[in-house]
């Protein structure tokens, strides 16, 4: 079977740099994927390259057997392919309720026209979109549980910000989810919580799931495979015990004494 | 809740209590006005607005209902492209001009067109729309700033183009032909006509206008209530989130010039046959910043907010035209800004005692020491003027030293913004008798200047005490 996302040889330059290099990547369906490496080895590139908003100057991305290469952001995303942000990015000033239910877009049809005089379909779809956007919600339990829905989003803590990202990426009905840093400003229970999560989103809403994180106890916990990223090129890739203790991934986090010790 | 407990629990954390406090502190009468479904609330307001013709029988004040409830609308088709979809359109007006010559121009003997209003207005809010997608096509890759300068191109190139287009010599065609009228614009348009109903009078415009706005506003509650409601305020927040959930913001930019541009077209035509002519100056800079003023005064984002914008700035700058209203917003506004900020009321009382009695003795002294210089007379009289005149001085010439005292007024409030303490009660009175001086010797006397300096002074005041607008929600830009 192909896999449902694919990187053939993808090379991004910047000016002089170059931030993936001849990058081979695949996530097959149903997998959780992770991605690591140092600061600066090209793992939010890899994102921004997937999500539409780079366009690669060499090689091909595929999802589900057709190319990306070329396609505008909101194209892919309709595609079936949502993100969160690593540097948040939700829309502040509307609830938090809003803030899911605007990532319906890509699979709702109501018109301009239709919505003005609220045609009886229109209001159908507009419920649709309400149930929908509870259901994202509710999936993260407490945490962002009914009494927060109409609060507006920048009320939020920090970890409950990261999680309305993915309640947000979730409604836009992907196939595959793209997580930068869902842990990064989470305590100890919060992480804890979230490997769980990132689990469950597998099981039950069948997302395909590929990671960036920096935590190795989520990754260890959530990764069926894991690639290793520096300056653009893939260093190692495999099972996580496989990755971890690979001299080359040692020596990208820590430098070359630190191997040499050993 | 009893204080003993200082674990919010759950459910409780900042926002809920800020928002429970607020429920608790509103008055008997907002909580019962917050309480009606909001259709009540609407019909009220429009019922309410309806019956001022019946009330008012003067044509003049229906003729002020009428600019506001124009006003209004320029405004709401401003919250849709600024307050939701967030850009910053500053060829706005250019639309609202198009709308109207394009009226002009279908019903008056300019080309000798009288067509029907239900075909010339659907037809001009459609163009209208259109050449909203047509500036905004090269405009739709800019935000914020670099928007705003491209669309004030837009907007002067307008009023510059019909003020010049009247000697144009087409292709084909021998002479030049007048379009526009060039800077005396049109005159003699048609009235509205709705079948064998023709509106001609005031009042019936005022009608017919208010039908306009309470359909204008229904569809954009709807509108806001919709996916693309809600995707235009996903664009003002984050346009690149926005379309990395599936939006696609360059079409939603176009649609919201399009829609903005509709309602301000439609608006033009409206303007254009009630002022039964159309000139160049009717589309200025100053209408933009006015509606720009509504919109903001009114908080961006909100449409109960915006209306009431229109209506504050309209009926105000109205007001302040003729000396003896004005007097009214003067020195009601003084005392409002007074009672609303001085605390406590003692220092109030002091504050307000110590003016009148600083005037008392001022005009007591001016009196006896230089009678001669100090002879006028409160112009336009009324029951303000009579009373302030044994206290303010009024000077038998009063151009020179009113012009620096005005001069001294503004060196004196920005001096009393930065001291602190006992001094600022003490300084307050001279500055408050000083700016009554300044308020009978000149600013009475020239109603044009005055009232923007008022409503410009009120609108700083206000934008301080409350920078998100009457009714706008407060925004966090980066957290």
């Amino acid at each position: 079977m192909a896999p449902l996302l694919e990187f053939r040889e993808v090379t991004k330059r910047f000016g002089g740099l170059t931030c993936i290099d001849g990058l081979d990547l695949h996530v097959n369906e149903g997998e959780i994927v992770s991605v690591i490496g140092p600061n600066g080895a090209g793992k939010t590139t890899l994102f921004n390259l997937v999500t539409g908003i780079y366009r690669p100057d060499a090689g091909d991305i595929r999802f589900a057997g057709d190319s990306l290469v070329g396609l505008e952001p909101h194209q892919i995303t309709a595609r079936g392919i949502a993100r969160t942000f690593q540097t948040l990015r939700l829309f502040l000033n509307m609830t938090v309720k809003e803030n899911v239910m605007a990532a319906a877009w890509s699979h709702t049809h109501a018109g301009i026209l239709r919505s003005i005089v609220r045609t009886p379909g229109m209001r159908r779809e507009e419920r649709e979109i309400e149930k929908l956007a509870e259901a994202c919600l509710s999936f993260f339990g407490e945490r962002l549980a009914g009494y927060r829905w109409d609060q507006p989003a920048y009320s939020l803590s920090y970890a409950n910000r990261r999680r309305l990202e993915i309640a947000r990426a979730t409604a836009t009905k992907p196939r595959l989810l793209l997580l930068d840093e869902p842990a990064a400003g989470m305590n100890p229970v919060e992480t804890h919580e979230l490997t769980g999560l990132i689990a469950r989103l597998r099981t039950e809403g069948g997302f395909t799931i590929l990671v960036i994180e920096h935590d190795m106890h989520v990754v260890e916990g959530i990764s069926d495979r894991v690639v290793a990223l520096d300056h653009g090129v893939k260093i190692s890739e495999g099972t996580f015990d496989d990755v971890a203790t690979d001299p080359r991934v040692v020596e990208a986090y820590l430098g070359t004494s630190a191997t040499a010790r050993k | 809740m009893p204080n003993s407990t200082p674990d919010p629990g759950i459910g409780r954390d900042e926002w809920v209590a800020r928002e429970a406090t607020l429920r608790d502190e509103a008055t008997s009468t907002v909580r019962f006005w917050q309480r009606l479904p909001l259709t009540a609330r609407f019909g009220g307001a429009v019922a309410l607005t309806a019956l001022l013709p019946v009330v008012v029988s003067s044509d003049y004040i229906v003729r002020v209902g009428v600019n506001t409830l124009i006003y209004a609308l320029l405004a709401l088709g401003l919250n849709l492209v600024v307050g939701w979809a967030g850009l910053l359109d500053l060829g706005y007006v250019a639309f609202f001009g198009f709308g109207g010559y394009a009226y002009a121009l279908l019903s008056s003997n300019q080309f000798h067109l009288h067509w029907p209003t239900v075909a010339s207005v659907p037809l001009i809010v459609v163009a209208s729309a259109l050449l909203g997608i047509l500036i905004g096509l090269p405009s739709r890759r800019l935000l914020g700033d670099y928007l705003a300068i491209l669309t004030l191109f837009f907007a002067q190139a307008f009023v510059t183009l019909v003020a010049n287009a009247n000697r144009i010599s087409p292709p084909g065609h021998e002479g030049a032909v007048n379009f526009t009228g060039g800077p005396n614009g049109i005159a003699g348009i048609d009235n509205v006509h709705l079948g064998r109903f023709a509106v001609h009078t005031v009042r019936g415009y005022f009608y017919l206008t208010l039908v306009v706005v309470v359909i204008v506003i229904a569809g954009l509650y709807s509108l806001n209530k919709s996916r693309t409601g809600r995707a235009w305020r996903s664009l003002r927040e984050d346009p690149l989130a926005a379309q990395l959930m599936g939006m696609p913001v360059n079409w939603l930019k176009l649609m919201a010039f399009a829609f903005g541009a509709a309602i301000a077209g439609l608006t033009g035509t409206i303007f254009v046959a009630l002022q039964v002519g159309v000139f160049p100056a009717n589309f200025d800079i100053s209408l933009l910043i006015t509606i720009y003023a509504m919109v903001i005064l009114g908080g961006a984002g909100s449409m109960t907010g915006v209306v009431l914008g229109a209506v504050t700035i309209n009926v105000v700058l109205e007001i302040l035209r003729t000396p003896d209203p004005a007097r009214w917003v003067f020195y009601g506004l003084v005392i409002a800004a007074l009672v609303t900020w001085l605390r406590p009321y003692l220092r109030l009382v002091l504050v307000l005692g110590g003016t009148v009695a600083f005037g008392l003795l001022a005009h007591f002294l001016a009196t006896q020491f230089a009678p001669a210089a100090t002879r006028g007379a409160p112009l336009g009289g009324g029951a303000i003027g009579r009373l302030t005149d044994h206290w303010v001085i009024l000077l038998t010439h009063p151009t020179t030293v009113g012009n620096i005292a005005y001069g001294c007024l503004l060196l004196a409030v920005g001096f009393l913004t930065q001291i602190k303490g006992a001094w600022r009660s003490v300084l307050i009175v001279p500055t408050l008798y000083l700016a009554a001086f300044v308020w009978e010797n000149r600013l009475v006397a020239n109603p044009s200047v005055a009232r923007l300096i008022i409503v410009g002074a009120l609108l700083v005041a206000l934008m301080n005490a409350r920078p998100q607008g009457i009714l706008g929600t407060s925004r966090i830009e980066i957290a």
